[in-house]
């Protein structure tokens, strides 16, 4: 009977599985595997390549654009990930202050999360214009420039520029991820800190901060993840120009795969991104191991 | 002193306002108000902006006199530009068409798969949770180059089958991880009364834990639903022709011609294309935040 009752829920299971596993297998787990071993073919579009080997990732490692691109990539994400964790945790405590009109600052905070990220940055491209730049009219008018700034035309600005657009996009999801860890932390802390006589900042650096540390790392893991393999931003502002100074390894990757039509080697830069991911999700699992700890659970 | 305390609560202090009221009011603009409307002018800023540029003739958008943040004379130019000599009305329907039938498929997987991982318990049962969690990781933009080549050589290339099916690969990692939260709140008495009386597991799933795990269908459609509308990389690469592509994609790829950018027309292009997920939104608010900060803290 007991067996029975086994069989039956492992065949009901596995049945119950099918539909997610079988899209899952073969537009996911397929890919992987494909996209592993293109990057060791010369493959083109519409034609299956044959095996060269390690031919592709010695081209990539000796090639100057794609060193640059992973110096960009990495330089976007350091930056605009610390820019992103200082400005979400300073935005999920002052929203988690008694605030007047508390759930609409939540709602609108989020919008820009919210929208396709495609369509943002087409605004932030006029924002950014080299000739009707409404920041660079501000600061004529204040006077702090003498002539409009070439936002996304310098390889420097451009970078920056690009930054500042990703941590536009991404502060509200840091923020708001961090606003619910925050929102479990009981009062009773900072009262009985305070009694002992604990500064804002005290309180801030030993009771907030610990008690909010797996949570910070689970969402900096996905901010992480999130902003290494950015594509849409990139794409739209500046398509990895000028100089490709903007380039990161997945818009490199694009542009030599689908236009540049050499998907052997788009595959192998998309391969060269996975140990960074791996880095990442190691983090994340450590994160959420402290957690059960930090919890006394068993998980 | 506890009756002390029960006064305080009584007056309609609520603990969660914590110590706050302990900041003197000057302090607190400098500290809360000012940080706080600095924020949120930066982060509404630029649909503002593309409100602002939607609305604007040409000639005062290419002035350099006047003011840039007003309108002097507003005109509908860009979106009658839009609507009748673009083919935008097209992406708008297609981008519906292919977010909601895949929002649909992943939403059915999800629901079946979640519901065997976490209820079914059968063998391999926390394995498939480890791995669904492991899909929910993988970032589309090392998929889509490997992904093109399987689109390609299972002929659905410029098609819109081609999104439906590559869609689920995020959408439905991402509602069963959240799917797989709600239907762990559900107690499991209700589901062996069910079994006593005779219930089978379909019919618990249909009549008892779905019913039971609406909030978290709504979270996990309205989610997916916006994810699959304001996917990219996947409509960049797999569509070709200009009648199968979706809003993102044709606004940035059909109404940039050359070095003349009609700012007025792509700017009216992505306010349109962003007011339906900012409207679902502002109605779903509540399922939105659960939805995100479901999916992280799980």
């Amino acid at each position: 009977m007991l067996e029975k009752l086994q069989n039956n829920r492992n065949a009901l299971g596995l049945a119950f599985m099918l539909p997610a596993a079988v899209l899952l297998l073969l537009f996911l787990t397929y890919p992987l595997g494909l996209g592993t071993w293109l990057g060791f073919t010369d493959a083109k579009i519409g034609r299956g390549g044959s095996w060269i080997g390690i031919e592709n990732f010695e081209f990539l490692v000796g090639d100057s654009v794609a060193q640059l691109a992973l110096f960009n990539t990495l330089f976007y994400t350091v930056v605009a990930s610390i820019a992103k964790f200082v400005l979400g945790l300073w935005l999920a405590v002052l929203l988690n202050k008694n605030l007047p009109f508390k759930s609409f600052f939540r709602a609108v905070v989020l919008l820009p999360w919210i929208v396709p990220t495609a369509l943002s940055a087409i605004a932030f491209w006029w924002i950014y214009d080299a000739q009707f730049s409404v920041i660079s009219w501000v600061l004529m008018k204040l006077g702090w420039i003498d002539r409009y700034v070439d936002f996304l035309g310098n390889p420097w600005n451009a970078r920056f520029s690009t930054i500042v657009a990703n941590v536009w996009r991404g502060v509200p999801f840091v923020a708001i991820s961090l606003l619910a860890g925050l929102q479990t932390i009981s009062p009773s802390y900072y009262e009985a800190s305070a009694i002992d006589g604990a500064t804002p900042w005290q309180q801030f650096r030993h009771v907030t901060l610990p008690l909010l540390s797996p949570i910070i790392a689970v969402v900096m893991t996905f901010s992480v993840l999130f902003t290494f393999t950015d594509f849409q931003l990139i794409y739209v502002l500046t398509r990895g120009g000028p100089l490709n100074a903007t380039h990161l390894m997945a818009t490199l990757a694009f542009q030599r795969a689908i236009p540049g039509g050499a998907l052997g080697e788009g595959a192998a830069l998309a391969t060269l991104m996975v140990p960074f991911l791996l880095a990442a999700i190691m983090f994340s699992y450590f994160g959420l191991q402290r957690r059960a700890w930090q919890q006394g659970g068993d998980k | 002193m506890a009756a002390g305390g029960r006064q305080v609560k009584e007056q309609g202090k609520p603990d969660s306002a914590g110590m706050d009221y302990l900041q003197t009011l000057p302090r607190r603009w400098v500290t809360v108000y000012i940080p706080l409307g600095i924020f949120v002018f930066v982060l509404l800023f630029p649909f503002y902006w593309m409100v602002v540029t939607s609305f604007k003739p040409n000639e005062e958008l290419l002035a350099r006199t006047g003011n840039p943040f007003w309108i002097v004379r507003p005109t509908l130019a860009h979106f009658h530009k839009l609507l009748f000599e673009t083919a935008y009305p097209e992406w708008l329907w297609n981008t519906v068409l292919v977010s909601v039938t895949s929002t649909i498929l992943s939403l059915v997987a999800s629901v079946l798969a979640a519901y065997a991982i976490e209820r079914l318990r059968f063998q391999g049962a926390k394995p498939a949770g480890a791995a669904i969690f492991l899909a929910y990781l993988v970032p589309p933009s090392i998929l889509f180059i490997p992904l093109a080549a399987i689109i390609f050589q299972l002929g659905l290339f410029d098609t819109r089958m081609a999104l439906i099916l590559s869609y689920p690969t995020f959408l439905i990692p991402f509602s069963t991880w959240l799917l797989m939260g709600y239907f762990r709140s559900i107690p499991y008495e209700l589901e062996e009364c069910a079994l006593i009386d005779g219930a089978s597991r379909w019919q618990i799933l249909v009549k008892i834990v779905l019913p039971l795990a609406v909030p978290g269908l709504i979270s996990a459609g309205i989610f997916a639903f916006t994810l699959s509308w304001n996917e990219f990389i996947y409509a960049l690469t797999f569509i070709s022709s200009s009648e199968m592509k979706t809003v993102p994609v044709g606004v940035i790829t059909e109404l940039v011609e050359g070095d003349v950018y009609h700012w007025g027309s792509l700017m009216a292009g992505a306010l349109l294309g962003s007011l339906p997920v900012a409207f679902i939104y502002s109605f779903f608010v509540e399922h939105y935040v659960s939805g995100m900060t479901g999916s992280v803290k799980e």
